[in-house]
Order: C-alpha cells, then sequence, then structure tokens
C-alpha cells in the first residue's frame, strides 16, 4: 500500500526565552510512515507528545531536526523544511487536520465554518452548504444552531462542527486530535463510521484517541510515542 | 494561481537620519496572501507599510511590483505619477484613522465613485449604481449614500473607507491598524467583514496591526518586527503557537486571556 507520509528522525523541543532560556526536549527521533486506508494510531501516556507530533505534521509547530515527506501533487515534499506558503498549499490539498478544539470567527455560522474548507479547494459555496447540512445532520448536530456562530455552543456541540469541518474534504491525509473526546456514545458512533468511510475512500489516517474503545474500533496499528522520548535516545 | 509573486522586497531599509526605521526587510507577497505585520509601536511596522506603499521612500533596498501586463516594475524608479496611479487604481490603503482616507466633506457616495472617476469612469447612473452596491457589500444602508461621512459612526466610516478602496477591484491592499480605535463588538463586525471580502475577491493584503487577534483571524503569514528588524517571520498559527524567537515569545505570552 502507498505510504503518503514517512516521518525520519523528527526532533522537537521549546526553548523558554522567558525562562533563563530553559530548554524542554519533547521528542527526538521519531520515525514512522502511514499508509492510504488505514487509521494508525499515536498512543502512549499525556505528554509524550502525540500532540506535537500531529501539529508538526500540519506545519502548525516548528521542527528541529528530521524529515517529514509527504506526497503533494505528485511530488514529494519536505514540511519540515517547506515555506509557509507550500504548507498553505498542502493543508488546502493534502493534509486534513481535525484540532482538539474549534477556533470560532465572530459571525461565521457553524454551516459555514464546515464549508469553508471546501470553498477554499474552490468549490461553489452552495454545493459546499449542502454537503455540510449533510455531514451536520449525521453528527447529530439539531439544525437550528446551524445559522449560528458556534462561540456559545458546548463543548460537544463545537467538537462535532470541528469534525464535520475536517471530513468535509477529500483530503487524501488526516490528522485526527482527539476528535471523541467529548463526544456521547452515539455520536463516538458516528465518528467510528466516519473513520471507516475515509478508510475506504483510501484515505490515511494519523490520530489520538484516549477512549479506548474507539481506538479498538479504528486502529489498525499504533506507533507508540514513548519510543521517541528525548532520554532514550543517549541509551 | 500564478507562480509567480505580486510584490518581490529584498533589503529594504529606511533609516531616519541615524535612527533605524527598518532594517534589511525582505518577503515576497503572493496574490490572495495575506500578510500580518506585528510588533509593538515604534518597531517600525509602519515605516515598512508606508515605504512598501511608495508614501515614503526608502534609504535603500528595491521592491518591484508585478503590473497588471504581467511585467516587474521597481517602485522606486516609477515617477511619481505613475505611482500615484497605481495607488488610484491597483492599490488601496486603508487608514487607521477613516479621516485620513475619506473626504469628510463630500458625501459618502461620492466616496466611493470618486475612486471609480479617477479610473475613467464617466457615466453618473453606473456609478452611482456601483457606489450603491459597494456600501451594500459593506453594510451601509443605501438610504445613508447621500450623507456625509462626519455624520457616521467610527465603524462605519472605517466600512465606507474600505468600500472607497475596493471599489477600483485592486490587487494589493494596505492596512495600517484597520481595527484600531473601534469597540469590540464593531471590530468584530469588521474583521468578519474583511475576512470576506478578501476571500471572495481573493486580495492580497498588508495589515500593520499590533493586535494579534486581529493578525490570526485575516492572516495566513506573518512578520514580527522589533527595533525596525524582522525578528520572526513564519505562518501565522505557526508562529503564534509555537514562537521562537524570545521577542515573539514576549508578545504571545502577553496576550490577556479572556
Amino acid at each position: 500500500m502507498p505510504t503518503p507520509l514517512v516521518v525520519s528522525d523528527v526532533a522537537k523541543s521549546f526553548t523558554m526565552h522567558l525562562r533563563d532560556g530553559i530548554k524542554l526536549p519533547v521528542v527526538a527521533g521519531v520515525s514512522f510512515s502511514i499508509k492510504t486506508g488505514e487509521c494508525t494510531v499515536l498512543g502512549g501516556p499525556s505528554g509524550a507528545g502525540k500532540s506535537s507530533i500531529l501539529k508538526m505534521l500540519y506545519g502548525n509547530y516548528a521542527v528541529d531536526e528530521g524529515q517529514i515527506i509527504v506526497t503533494h501533487q505528485d511530488g514529494l515534499i519536505d514540511l519540515a523544511r517547506a515555506s509557509p506558503r507550500t504548507v498553505l498549499s498542502v493543508r488546502r490539498q493534502t493534509i486534513g487536520y481535525v484540532s482538539q478544539f474549534l477556533r470560532t470567527v465572530p459571525r461565521v455560522s457553524a454551516l459555514d465554518v464546515v464549508a469553508e474548507p471546501l470553498v477554499e479547494r474552490g468549490e461553489e459555496r452552495e454545493a459546499a452548504r449542502a454537503k455540510a447540512r449533510a455531514l451536520l445532520a449525521q453528527l447529530n448536530l439539531p439544525e437550528k444552531l446551524w445559522m449560528l456562530p458556534p462561540a456559545t455552543f458546548s463543548g460537544g456541540e463545537q467538537q462535532r462542527v470541528n469534525i464535520a469541518r475536517g471530513f468535509i474534504t477529500e483530503h487524501p491525509i488526516l490528522l485526527l486530535d482527539e476528535p471523541t473526546a467529548s463526544l456521547d456514545a452515539t455520536n463516538r458512533d458516528v465518528v467510528i463510521e466516519l473513520i471507516a468511510a475515509k478508510k475506504r475512500a483510501g484515505v490515511a489516517l494519523l490520530g489520538i484517541f484516549h477512549d479506548h474503545d474507539v481506538r479498538e474500533a479504528v486502529a489498525d496499528r499504533i506507533v507508540d510515542v514513548t519510543a521517541f522520548a528525548p532520554g532514550k535516545l543517549a541509551a | 494561481m500564478t507562480d509567480e509573486p505580486l510584490l518581490r522586497v529584498s533589503a529594504l531599509s529606511k533609516f531616519y537620519g541615524s535612527r533605524v526605521g527598518c532594517d534589511n526587510v525582505s518577503f515576497d507577497l503572493w496574490p490572495g496572501e495575506v500578510l500580518a505585520v506585528v510588533g509593538e509601536s515604534g518597531s517600525g511596522k509602519t515605516t515598512l507599510l508606508n515605504c512598501l506603499s511608495t508614501r515614503l521612500l526608502p534609504s535603500s533596498g528595491t521592491a518591484s511590483y508585478r503590473m497588471r501586463d504581467g511585467q516587474f516594475r521597481e517602485l522606486y524608479r516609477m515617477s511619481e505619477a505613475e505611482r500615484r496611479f497605481l495607488m488610484r487604481t491597483d492599490w488601496g490603503f486603508v487608514h487607521q484613522n477613516p479621516a485620513d482616507g475619506l473626504r469628510m466633506t463630500v458625501s459618502a457616495g461620492a466616496n466611493v465613485g470618486e475612486r471609480l472617476m479617477a479610473v475613467g469612469d464617466r457615466h453618473y447612473g453606473k456609478i452611482r449604481a456601483t457606489a450603491v452596491d459597494w456600501l451594500s457589500r459593506v453594510e451601509i444602508e443605501q438610504d445613508r449614500i447621500d450623507d456625509e461621512p462626519r455624520a457616521f459612526s467610527g465603524g462605519m466610516r472605517q466600512r465606507l473607507q474600505i468600500a472607497r478602496n475596493l471599489v477600483t477591484g485592486p490587487r494589493l491592499v494596505f492596512m495600517d491598524e484597520p481595527t484600531g480605535g473601534l469597540d469590540v463588538s464593531v471590530q468584530a463586525r469588521l474583521l468578519d467583514l474583511l475576512r470576506g471580502l478578501v476571500t471572495d475577491l481573493g486580495l492580497a493584503a498588508i495589515v500593520v496591526t499590533h493586535d494579534l487577534a486581529v493578525a490570526r483571524l485575516l492572516s495566513q503569514r506573518m512578520m514580527v518586527m522589533k527595533d525596525g528588524r524582522v525578528v520572526e517571520s513564519g505562518l501565522t498559527d505557526r508562529v503564534l503557537d509555537d514562537p521562537r524567537a524570545p521577542y515573539t515569545q514576549l508578545l504571545v505570552s502577553s496576550i490577556l486571556q479572556v
């Protein structure tokens, strides 16, 4: 099976200049790849660096060392070194991302928040909204909320908007940062079904799931992030 | 999408005597990109904006702009008349204080129509229809078209200034603290409006702001300036979520949480 994303020897640390330049190593020697039609799960306890790895793959965190090679528009790109303009293009076309929390914009309705990634990819606004409606309905978001900005929604409602926004496009790679954390059982099952549908469509998924049942249901492979703890490198 | 930038800036510096305005700034801007320039007062961000928009001439460095015919022209070698023409047609400049960008003693409609006449429109009915259309796009009621901006609130004036700038279909818009001095509710409305217009029209924009939330909402890329120099640049969310330079870390850690 094709591997659209290969991570090799990636290291990340934070330098806190306001705290006398103290250096906090996060991960080192991160190496793995993901395959199309599979859901790879990052495993390990809180603080092991799972979210940091996802954020590096999305260009949201800078990478200190190593390579992140992604297949983008029939070519290969090293995301660790790519220009901002290239990263934006990768986000638009190749890598989708469901963040842990929804970042809301004043005055933009839930429906348009969901439709936006499709519009950015050149789809007609009305067609994008139609797909957004279908997804929000599937995720059981009450219809009376669709035209409201999600800022005042509950945690679970916001998360469903966020999931719909991430799943609406046909990105070949999809990153999921605890998409089911604040969902009830019914909606968790909807997300499991959405993930299964993405796999059937040949999408390569990489996710973090603290919920044991969800992980059991979706994971094809587990990458243990504790293996990339910075101290281990010296050993 | 074309593979050539709209604006190429190389080693731009401006000194006021021995004092540094901005020092050795280089970047490319592509069509449809919004670049935020952030930093505290005196960091040189407004000097940079004024140099780029040719309101000031730099001490050294170059900036070339891709004209509509696809040819790059060196901005500081153009004649004054050519620069003025560019400013009236292909560029917009949104000032922090709307009074600096509007004519306060002519009607709202005339403020918008004037820019159209500058690009050669002469048909009164057409100009007025376009003005009405633009006023509605910036959410100004049609019955205010004959009022002078003096009679408008601060938020309305700012929206009118935006309409005046965008009516000629510019490809590049400079904005200097576009939401500065507005109430937060008015600011939110304006930001949403700007965001929508920039996306719909595929505008490139350079937005100077000291407000990191404004930068996050409007821009894809960001430059952080301190003492006239660019201390950090990159994707806006990368700079804000993983700031690397000491000064950027200080800026980000100083944001008040609501």
